[in-house]
């Protein structure tokens, strides 16, 4: 060994030692001091290096998030659609629990429970479709309902169809009976889609929020139907008749699913008509 | 051949007339698909199939109205009448032939209802057919109209290819 490469030795082992010594702490201050230079620097490089790997990676990861975003994406769309779903179902159920209640607090009748697949295509007529008919035993004239009370009548029957004639026609006219007044009138429709009483006496007192119900003269309707309440009250001395305006029971805008009363035939009274002859 | 696309084109735009565009009202009107699809076809100048177009209208929607089936044969092929002629003389503007067509039409086809109706005993207060259906109807078939005519245009030119 030449006296070069023996200098070099004893440099690298003093270093060396003096090196172990600072980082065993035995070189007291100094060695914390320089202990932390060196903390201090392997702290700014280590953060330096996961900005510069963040940055370096982050691309990749983005697409990634894409694909998981997308994919959460169809997936809230599909729950969503499915939340939808089950929402129109809990509507429908509770529609038709609500039916089924008023099945058994009326048992006197048959209903049968008919879904509204459309309305008639022209704005001067109030109709609707129902997806029942005379395959499930529909027959024209029989009454149609919902819980809340009086729709209308089958107007037309087809296999697996029937057109229903709502009580806010214009050419619907139903007798009446106002309870608390105990009188009868007539209710008509009109081309607004709201219903009026018409041929009330105008002996009897009739006040806003008089309960109506169908008559069931004349044979149209069965009796007791409710139909709705008075809302205000003309009566005109010079006038043979009082009318007033009702509010429906109905709310004939929301009609989803009705139920037809199968056990009743309307009664034809046309024969008992006293028919009119000219004079001679 | 390619005409038969009327039968299932036509059944749709009655079963949207009575299922959705009938629930989509503006005060008690709303829009006649059925009409303003007839006057778009009827106006296309290829177009050589009008009439049986217009009588599987009026079949169709007759099946399904309560109204009496001369007014819906008279409405609906009124409205083609009208159309035809105006192709044949206003062709150099089609879309105002269109708007011209629906406006007439409209009225023509509810007027027409109105007096057969009140002739055959459903009462209708005048002021409330012109302000509630009337004119309602009509601002939504001219909506419908542009779209409407758009479309038929595209589908003539699909049954009437140009020969070469």
């Amino acid at each position: 060994m030449n006296s070069r490469s023996l200098q070099t030795t004893i440099i690298f082992l003093v270093v060396g030692g003096i090196l172990v010594l600072a980082f065993s702490g035995a070189l007291g201050s100094a060695s914390r001091g320089m202990n932390s230079i060196l903390v201090d620097v392997q702290t700014w490089i280590s953060t330096r290096f996961l900005g510069f790997q963040d940055f370096v990676t982050a691309p990749r990861d983005i697409v990634t998030l894409r694909a998981r975003n997308a994919e959460l994406e169809a997936q809230v769309s599909q729950l969503q659609a499915q939340l939808i779903e089950l929402q129109q179902r809990v509507n429908e159920t509770e529609i038709l629990a609500a039916l089924v209640d008023f099945s058994r607090s009326n048992p006197e009748s048959t209903y049968k429970a008919a879904s509204v697949i459309g309305r008639d295509p022209s704005p001067f007529l109030h109709y609707i479709i129902i997806n029942r008919g005379s395959n499930d035993d529909i027959r024209r004239g029989m009454p149609v309902v919902t819980n809340q009370g009086l729709v209308g009548r089958i107007d037309a029957v087809i296999a697996d169809a029937a057109r229903v004639q709502l009580i806010t026609d214009p050419g619907s006219s139903v007798n009446v009976y106002l309870q608390n007044a105990d009188t009868n009138a007539v209710l008509y429709g009109s081309v607004t889609g709201d219903v009026s009483l018409d041929l009330i006496s105008q002996n009897v007192a009739v006040e806003s929020g008089d309960l109506i119900l169908t008559s069931g003269l004349g044979g149209g309707y069965p009796a007791d139907l409710i139909i709705g309440q008075v809302i205000t009250v003309q009566s005109l001395e010079f006038e043979l008749f009082q009318q007033a305006t009702v509010q429906a029971a109905v709310d004939f805008s929301r009609l989803e699913i009705v139920l037809v009363i199968t056990n009743f035939r309307p009664v034809n009274i046309a024969p008992l008509e006293p028919v009119v002859t000219p004079a001679p | 051949m390619r005409n038969l696309i009327a039968f299932p084109l036509l059944g749709l735009a009655v079963i949207l007339q009575s299922s959705v565009v009938s629930q989509v009202q503006l005060l008690s009107g709303y829009a006649d698909l059925p009409l303003v699809l007839l006057a778009a076809w009827a106006l296309q100048d290829r177009v050589d199939s009008s009439w049986h177009w217009g009588i599987l209208t009026c079949l169709l929607v007759g099946f399904i109205s309560r109204l009496p089936l001369p007014v819906v044969f008279a409405g609906y092929l009124g409205v083609l009448f009208l159309a035809r002629i105006l192709q044949r003389r206003v062709w150099q503007a089609p879309l105002l032939a269109m708007f011209s067509v629906v406006f007439f039409g409209t009225i023509f086809f509810q007027v027409l209802t109105y007096i057969v109706l009140g002739f055959l005993g459903t009462p209708f207060a005048l002021g409330d057919v012109l302000g509630l259906i009337l004119l309602p109807s009509l601002l939504l078939n001219m909506l419908l109209a542009i779209p409407v005519f758009a479309l038929m245009r595209d589908l003539s030119y699909w049954v009437y290819p140009i020969k070469e």
